[in-house]
């Protein structure tokens, strides 16, 4: 099993959402977050002049996956998260140690698989 | 006694009350998420303090028989004497408690409107010291000076229709000298970034200013006749001309911000606060636009070049505002709109320099005993909190709360 942790811009959530759904990944914890990687803060309008916020709201996607699932599911995430240009985000993969359903106490890969 | 005056009145004290939650939310708005209640608490705490300290001696002070011309004596202490039957000088035509309740407001707000400067680090304790000292000592005398019956402003025949030299000014002046002993925020020398917590806050300060500012300016008029109408009519024509200005400038600079606009509306209403019962309407376009031109790049100069602290800027927007609307009074005064005032539309030029003196006396004694309080409270009780407090943010620190709870 693996965990995937995908920083995305905001405005794709819906569209990775969806494309997600259409693998058949349905399970997700979305967070939101602040950060920056190469492309820096932002610059703000204050009352008269501007300020620097070197922090831009992301969006943290959580999603575990059986180890078979990984490559297809970030590719899913890749090609629905990309515009080409700096801010599209990172995705960090992880290995997990185990899994359960807390309404059933079924454990293992069954509970995080797609089918 | 006039019911229709009276019911005016009335209605526009009131007004002027909604004004000091207002300016806690448009300044609440401005500030970090952790000081959020504190500087909200700021101006609360003020309107309960001003309300009782104006019934116990504050009224006397201000408005109460003439010593010299300076200020009132202490025969209206606790309002012995101010009744329900209208005042022999002040407001005529209407009870003499509503005219008291009325410059009441006007107090409280004066006081709450310096503390945009000292958020995010003051001592709570030593800010309400410091605001019941400057409102003894400075407040009430001014406002005698330029209000009350046999006030030397007031004899020199200073126009102030509804407080451009007794709150604006006074405010703003006094507003960078407090700011000045009490030093920047932590990290305001680094550059650290002091983002606004919630800009639309600020934008609901700012309505319920504009707002109750009709009955700040309308209600000054002190009688529901075409006076109020006018001097309506004027300040809410400056407030839109000044917040268009603003929205302007900043396009021509970057982008039209809401933080621009609101603050624009607000700087034209205090420009036409001295002015809005002796100019005619129109006169409220030139006074609102050049008002939001000067504030506008005193901010910049202040937040760029100058660094000094005045955190919300409260010597750009009431202290420029209100000199810039004190002389502009000098200018466009006319007998046309108020038989009481003609300026410089009506070949008074003398006027302009009358004004100009009680807007330098002003700035002179407010920021000499505002800075003098500060000191001697600094000597004593101390002025900020410590580092630590600072950084974990004051409405843990000075007051136990967080703005938003929860998860």
């Amino acid at each position: 099993m693996k965990k995937i942790e995908a920083i995305i811009r905001p405005e794709k959530l819906d569209a990775i959402k969806d494309a997600l759904a259409a693998k058949g990944v349905l399970g997700m914890t979305v967070t939101n977050v602040s950060g920056h990687g190469r492309q820096k803060g932002i610059v703000l309008q204050w009352r008269a002049g501007e300020y620097r916020v070197d922090f831009l709201p992301k969006v943290k996607l959580e999603i575990v996956v059986s180890s078979e699932e990984l490559q297809p599911v970030i590719d899913v995430i890749c090609q629905a998260a990309k515009t080409g240009r700096e801010g599209d985000g990172m995705i960090f993969v992880m290995p997990v140690e185990n899994a359960y359903r807390v309404r059933t106490s079924d454990a293992g890969e069954a509970c995080v698989s797609a089918k | 006694m006039n019911s229709g005056d009276t019911a005016w009145l009335l209605a526009s004290t009131a007004l002027v009350m909604l004004m000091t939650p207002g300016l806690a939310f448009f300044y609440g708005g401005m500030v970090r998420r952790k000081n959020l209640l504190s500087t909200i608490m700021m101006s609360i705490a003020i309107l309960c303090m001003v309300s009782v300290l104006w019934v116990l001696y504050g009224y006397s002070v201000a408005f109460g028989p003439d010593v010299r011309g300076l200020f009132g004596n202490l025969s209206w202490f606790g309002l012995n004497g101010v009744g329900q039957e209208p005042s022999s000088v002040y407001a005529t035509t209407v009870p003499h408690l509503a005219f008291s309740a009325f410059q009441a407001m006007f107090a409280i707000i004066t006081v709450a409107l310096w503390t945009g400067a000292v958020v995010e680090r003051i001592k709570f304790g030593t800010l309400l010291a410091f605001a019941a000292l400057w409102f003894t000592l400075v407040y009430c005398p001014i406002a005698h000076w330029v209000w009350g019956s046999g006030g030397w402003l007031a004899q020199l025949g200073a126009l102030d229709f509804a407080g451009g030299t007794v709150v604006h000014v006074n405010a703003g002046i006094s507003a960078l000298a407090l700011a000045w002993v009490l030093g920047p925020r932590r990290g305001f020398k680094e550059g650290e970034t002091m983002e606004p917590n919630n800009i639309p806050f600020v934008v609901l300060g700012a309505g319920l200013l504009w707002f109750g500012w009709f009955g700040f300016n309308a209600g000054s008029a002190l009688t529901s006749g075409g006076l109020a109408a006018s001097a309506f009519m004027a300040t809410n024509t400056a407030a839109a001309a000044a917040g268009f200005t603003w929205l302007a400038l900043g396009w021509i600079h970057r982008r039209p911000s809401v933080i621009g606009a609101a603050t624009g509306a607000v700087v034209g209403l205090v420009a036409i606060t001295p002015g809005a019962g002796y100019v005619q309407p129109w006169a409220g376009i030139p006074i609102g636009v050049i008002a939001s031109v000067i504030s506008y790049y005193a901010m910049l100069w202040r937040a760029r070049a100058s660094r000094i602290d005045e955190s919300l800027d409260v010597f750009a927007c009431h202290g420029l505002g209100g000199t810039w609307g004190a002389l502009a009074t000098g200018i466009f005064a006319t007998s046309a709109v108020n038989a009481a005032g003609s300026g410089l539309v009506d070949g008074n030029w003398k006027q302009v320099l009358i004004q100009l003196a009680a807007i330098a006396t002003t700035m002179a004694y407010a920021f000499a005993v505002s800075w003098l309080l500060a000191r001697a409270l600094k000597a004593t009780m101390g002025i900020r909190v410590r580092d630590e407090e600072e950084s974990v943010g004051l409405d843990i620190s000075q007051h136990g709360e967080t703005a938003y709870g929860g998860i």
